[in-house]
């Protein structure tokens, strides 16, 4: 007998499932049909907040980690996944109504990322960096270093690759990340927050809220400790508002690249470039 | 339960009551202090008066001079005037006091004094060999008058609870009659390291011996041993202050130290005091927190109350 049980889609804060201290819950609808299949949960004002903090301790624990184990765990979220990936394509298809081909699809693209930027953790800084000629008796290098907490709002056209795929090119720096799923996504969440948790990624490196950014857009974007904003929306309207808002820490936000994957462009919006000078002994 | 018999100078015996406390239902009651919902202005006084209210504390081995001396102007001028200076352009800012005390090392006092000088702030100093309290009396003696020679206004001791456990009442009451002389004009806070005492029963027990042998402040920990503070113990040294007040009249002080790092939890302790004992106990005179980090939030949360911002975490000095 198969039982339906009502779900509700938990969020992934400091390393723990929670739901909203607001204690706000949406109800989350097959695609396409009046058929509610799940609760999701509605972050509000507080639990931004609450996932900035737990982020600040994360960006310590994960930009202090090796090049190389950033790699390793990037690597072991595309296994954790590839062991996840019947409870996936089936999550795809009862909730965003795909068929099983474009589910699977879907779900191999989102793995297939994690691979990609898994690659990337321990070699981007040699790409992205440089020595650069001066006319003087000095050394002079320039390397990419992680900026801090970077919030990423999600797009409202539902992908897992391309969620992965965002997620992924922040945390290859060194940042930690808030991410705010979009409702249509956010059955996602709970299980994407299993692969991060079980994939020795330290806690509160990612943390992912489900619900209406709309409602919080001047908080998050008047937030000091917020360092940047992966904003996936086409919105021209919000764009504006969230940079005449951010000007005093000088946000760093990134439009929609809606086309974009799998590209050392979205490691590289990401990261500060510090360029030092040292001098040639003889 | 036997309650405990206690010879005080001039050779009477008083009666330290002792009895049993449901440690559930304190539990239960600490907990539904959480669930009071203090905004706008009521949260804005609370942040305020809980800045107003905290003992300021470095307790460290590596304790230097400059770090005592920045801490005290941390103490005086909580926030920078470049902070200032950006909430008062809102129409709803407000002065932020200044705290109540700097709590130091013995060692430390002389410096910490020279910073203070003029400042209203006190200066609190741990002393009887603090933590542990495992020194003899006379040494204990001599490092409180010590503190109090080079300024310190308020001694924080800690009682030995090594005694307190074999069942040396007498002695534990005796070393806090001696400190209490020693301290002259200052003020004596009694540390019963309250995470070494274990159940509320001897929590109980060991408030009032303090506050019979002359204590000003009971007080819960050293912030050495985990658990620190926490709402149910203070919850049962609050009570024991009420009854201590209806049966001697005497208003005795509280001071829940260690552990205590965010806004919310103080408003939680403020909820806690103001149901206990009243409104007269919101006061810095009878009320404090000993604590470092939580400064930095309160000045974080006054700041995102007057802006509507929030702000670096590390705006504030990093102590």
């Amino acid at each position: 007998m198969n039982l339906a049980v009502l779900k509700t889609v938990k969020m992934y804060v400091g390393g723990a499932f929670i739901r909203s201290e607001s204690g706000a819950t949406a109800p989350f609808y097959k695609k396409g049909t009046k058929e509610e299949i799940a609760r999701v949960c509605v972050a509000s004002r507080k639990d931004f907040r609450n996932a900035v903090v737990a982020a600040k301790a994360g960006e310590k624990s994960w930009s202090t980690k090796t090049a190389y184990n950033r790699s390793q765990i990037l690597y072991r979220m595309a296994e954790m996944s590839q062991g996840k990936q019947d409870e996936l394509v089936n999550l795809l298809k009862d909730t965003m109504g795909m068929t099983p081909a474009a589910a699977l699809k879907e779900v191999t693209a989102a793995i297939d990322t994690f691979v990609y930027y898994a690659g990337w953790c321990d070699k981007y800084q040699q790409v992205l960096g440089a020595v650069n000629p001066v006319a003087a008796p000095y050394h002079n290098f320039t390397s990419p270093e992680h900026m801090g907490v970077i919030v990423h709002i999600d797009s409202n056209s539902f992908s897992l690759a391309k969620l992965v795929d965002n997620i992924c090119a922040i945390l290859v720096g060194g940042n930690s990340v808030v991410s705010i799923v979009s409702p249509e996504c956010s059955p996602v969440v709970t299980t994407l927050g299993e692969i991060f948790e079980t994939s020795d990624l330290p806690p509160s490196v990612v943390n992912l809220l489900s619900g209406d950014y709309k409602s919080i857009l001047s908080i998050i974007s008047e937030h000091m400790e917020v360092k940047g904003i992966s904003f996936q929306n086409e919105d021209k309207a919000e764009y504006y508002e969230l940079r005449s808002k951010s000007v005093d820490n000088m946000k760093r936000i990134i439009p929609n690249k809606l086309d974009t994957r799998q590209s050392l462009d979205l490691v590289l919006d990401f990261v500060e470039q510090k360029t030092v000078w040292h001098p040639i002994g003889y | 339960m036997f309650d405990v018999s206690i010879k005080v100078p001039g050779g009477d015996k008083i009666t330290i009551p002792h009895f049993p406390i449901d440690m559930i239902a304190s539990n239960e009651r600490a907990k539904s202090f959480t669930t009071r919902s203090i905004k706008k202005d009521s949260k804005m006084d609370a942040l305020l008066l809980a800045t107003s209210m905290v003992d300021l504390t470095t307790l460290e081995g590596m304790d230097t001079p400059g770090k005592v001396k920045q801490l005290c102007g941390k103490a005086i001028n909580p926030i920078s005037p470049e902070i200032q200076q950006r909430m008062s352009k809102y129409d709803n800012f407000r002065e932020v006091p200044k705290v109540a005390a700097i709590c130091v090392y013995p060692s430390m006092v002389p410096y910490a004094a020279e910073a203070l000088a003029g400042s209203g702030v006190q200066l609190a100093s741990v002393a009887t060999a603090f933590p542990a309290g495992q020194l003899p009396l006379d040494i204990k003696v001599a490092d409180v008058k010590r503190a109090v020679k080079f300024g310190a206004t308020e001694i924080d001791m800690v009682i030995d609870r090594g005694a307190f456990h074999c069942g040396k009442y007498q002695k534990v009451f005796d070393e806090i009659i001696k400190v209490k002389e020693a301290c002259g004009d200052a003020h004596l806070k009694v540390i019963l390291e309250t995470g070494e005492l274990k159940t509320y029963d001897k929590v109980r027990l060991a408030s009032w011996l303090a506050m019979e042998a002359g204590a000003d402040f009971i007080k819960t920990s050293t912030g050495k041993v985990s658990p620190a503070a926490t709402m149910p113990v203070t919850h049962v040294m609050l009570q024991a202050i009420a009854d201590y007040y209806d049966y001697s009249g005497k208003k005795i002080g509280m001071k829940p130290a260690g552990g205590i790092k965010t806004s919310k939890q103080a408003i939680h302790y403020l909820c806690m005091v103001n149901e206990t004992l009243g409104p007269d106990w919101l006061t810095p005179d009878l009320f404090r927190f000993g604590a470092s980090s939580l400064l930095n939030d309160l000045l974080k949360q006054v700041f995102k109350q007057v802006t509507g911002q929030y702000y670096y975490d590390d705006m504030f000095s990093l102590d």
